[in-house]
């Protein structure tokens, strides 16, 4: 087994599609890349997330227009404590890229993206449901799979994985 | 996209509408779907479909498991194929562990995956056969399907929960007979899809409940996330199986089938045309088989073979090792997709480099594929509302997790 070192350095990975279309849009938005295992991941700022992704899938040349998935990491008890994971594919030129938002366990909140992708729908309510992040601007932000009426969030860290009993 | 903008809570009290429940008991359901109809006569104002009664916490389970003891929980998500939940799981682990797969273990996989499309769609279409009212179509689709089962019975010991594969490798060689079993199986489904196709392909009634029912634009079906056979039936040429290869795909030959159409006719079209190139590829698999090991060279991941952890030290001390502590998985995050029957299956995986995962979460074709059920639906008769939850194939375990 060989590994190859993840590359961090936002000058090596500036070519890529996606990191070249955001850079030169705002490079404040970019907080970081890194380039790990052939699967590229750019930290986006969480204001930009909804105009970044609007970006990414209007883009002529590679057009991000598929969002896959939309998921959540709790990295509890460290803070930044959520992140958000969003893996965005091009159909026409078969890239994919990830997009993740960090964000405090004070105000686990972020721009919904139903209005680029109205795919994302369950996906964020479902993030919403298990992590218990808030999404603005989401047309309907309920709980999908546990019951309505359900306390707490299972897939965070601090959550037993019994249950409380 | 009109559900998106109106508030999906159907209130009573409306002057003509009314509000009907349909499941989670509702045989055509396939499983414990729920569906809220708004309904104005016998046509469908609004839909909302209500999922969640099937959640099992299993994202939540696995993070308390080794990476091996995870395999059996992936089984039981979509429990149709469960092979290709098997194969996605494992690969996304390998990619972390930076494993090589010997070739056998490769084209082992390919073949027993298209055997599972095969099962998976022959389940499909027999229920949906039988919901739209042919009955015969899923005699003889159960007929073929356990023959299915029963080959993966011979390989695992399971006829569902196969289990089958595991990181670095297959659990074990196939058993003698099997690969003529295959073959056998191989030279007669053509034959048998030829049948299926005689029931319905031309039965008018058949083509008067699917053809411009629950249509879906190609552009609605990339913006709702769906993939598989109901983005292909929209006339989108993907498949992962052929456009981002895995597990040696990219040396078998194989069509995509897709229709322009977009309703139910013509995802129906291009399952059952799945259904021959599935056996084009398993008949590939056969013939060109290569020899060599089916498990990959890294005693710390892969369990040994009885035979020599029965006689050598060494091996002992791995297969106690594994089994007692499991094995640690470097730092990272993958993302792994895989074409499943239904779509786009994925597993993104978080390691903290433990021996058990920091995270693990199942990208659900169905969740995003169920999606479609009010762009389909709205504006039409409640008898389509059936017709297009089957022709989404969708399976409760997987969307509810």
């Amino acid at each position: 087994m060989s590994f190859v070192a993840p590359i961090t350095d936002l000058s090596q990975l500036k070519n890529h599609p996606a990191v070249a279309r955001l850079l030169a849009w705002n490079p404040a938005a970019v907080q970081g890349t890194k380039f790990d295992r052939d699967e590229m991941t750019i930290h986006v700022e969480r204001g930009s997330i909804r105009e970044a992704c609007a970006l990414l899938k209007d883009d002529p040349a590679c057009p991000f227009n598929f969002l896959s998935d939309v998921t959540c990491v709790d990295w509890y008890p460290s803070e930044p404590r959520f992140e958000v994971v969003y893996h965005v594919l091009s159909i026409a030129k078969k890239e994919r890229v990830r997009l993740k938002v960090r964000l405090h366990s004070s105000s686990p909140a972020v721009d919904s993206v139903t209005a680029v992708w109205p795919g994302a729908n369950y996906f964020e309510r479902e993030v919403f449901d298990l992590f218990g992040i808030r999404f603005t601007g989401h047309p309907y932000l309920r709980r999908i799979l546990m019951p309505e009426d359900w306390e707490g969030h299972p897939l965070r860290k601090d959550y037993p994985v019994e249950g409380y009993r | 996209m009109a559900h998106m903008t109106a508030s999906p809570v159907l209130e009573p009290g409306q002057d003509r509408t009314m509000i009907l429940n349909m499941g989670p008991q509702h045989p055509s359901t396939h499983g414990v779907l729920r569906v809220l109809l708004e309904i104005d006569g016998e046509t469908v104002v609004r839909i909302m479909p209500d999922i969640g009664y099937l959640h099992t916490g299993i994202e939540k389970t696995c993070e308390a498991k080794f990476y091996q003891q995870v395999v059996p929980l992936t089984d039981r998500i979509d429990y149709l194929c469960p092979l290709t939940n098997n194969l996605c799981y494992v690969l996304a682990v390998e990619k972390l562990l930076g494993l090589e797969i010997p070739p056998k273990a490769q084209w082992l996989r390919v073949l027993l995956n298209e055997l599972t499309r095969i099962n998976s769609h022959l389940v499909w279409l027999g229920t949906h056969a039988m919901d739209i009212g042919a009955m015969t179509v899923f005699l003889y689709c159960f007929r073929e399907r356990e023959e299915v089962l029963r080959m993966f019975e011979m390989v695992s010991g399971q006829r569902m929960m196969t289990s089958y594969f595991r990181v670095g490798g297959i659990a074990l060689e196939p058993p003698l007979g099997f690969f003529d079993r295959v073959r056998d199986f191989a030279g007669y489904f053509p034959e048998k899809v030829d049948e299926y196709e005689n029931l319905l392909t031309g039965n008018p009634i058949w083509t008067m409940r699917t053809k411009g029912v629950a249509r879906m634009t190609a552009q609605d079906a990339i913006a709702l996330g769906t993939s598989g056979p109901t983005l292909r039936g929209s006339g989108v040429d993907f498949d992962f199986r052929r456009d981002m290869p895995y597990s040696s795909y990219d040396k078998f030959q194989f069509k995509v089938p897709i229709s322009q159409e977009g309703d139910v006719f013509a995802r129906y079209m291009c399952r059952v045309q799945e259904l021959r190139e599935s056996i084009g590829i398993v008949r590939q698999a056969l013939d060109g088989m290569p020899e060599g090991p089916i498990k990959a060279n890294a005693p710390h991941v892969v369990l040994p073979d009885r035979e020599k952890m029965k006689t050598q030290m060494e091996s002992l001390i791995y297969h106690f090792k594994i089994i007692t502590e499991g094995f640690a998985v470097p730092a990272g995050e993958v993302y792994q997709a895989v074409e499943s029957p239904r779509g786009e299956m994925g597993y993104y995986i978080v390691s903290d480099g433990t021996a058990k995962p920091y995270r693990v979460h199942m990208r659900a074709a169905c969740l995003a594929n169920l999606q479609t059920l009010p762009t389909m639906c709205e504006g039409r008769l409640i008898a389509d509302v059936v017709a297009a939850i089957g022709s989404i194939d969708i399976v409760l375990g997987e969307i509810d997790r």
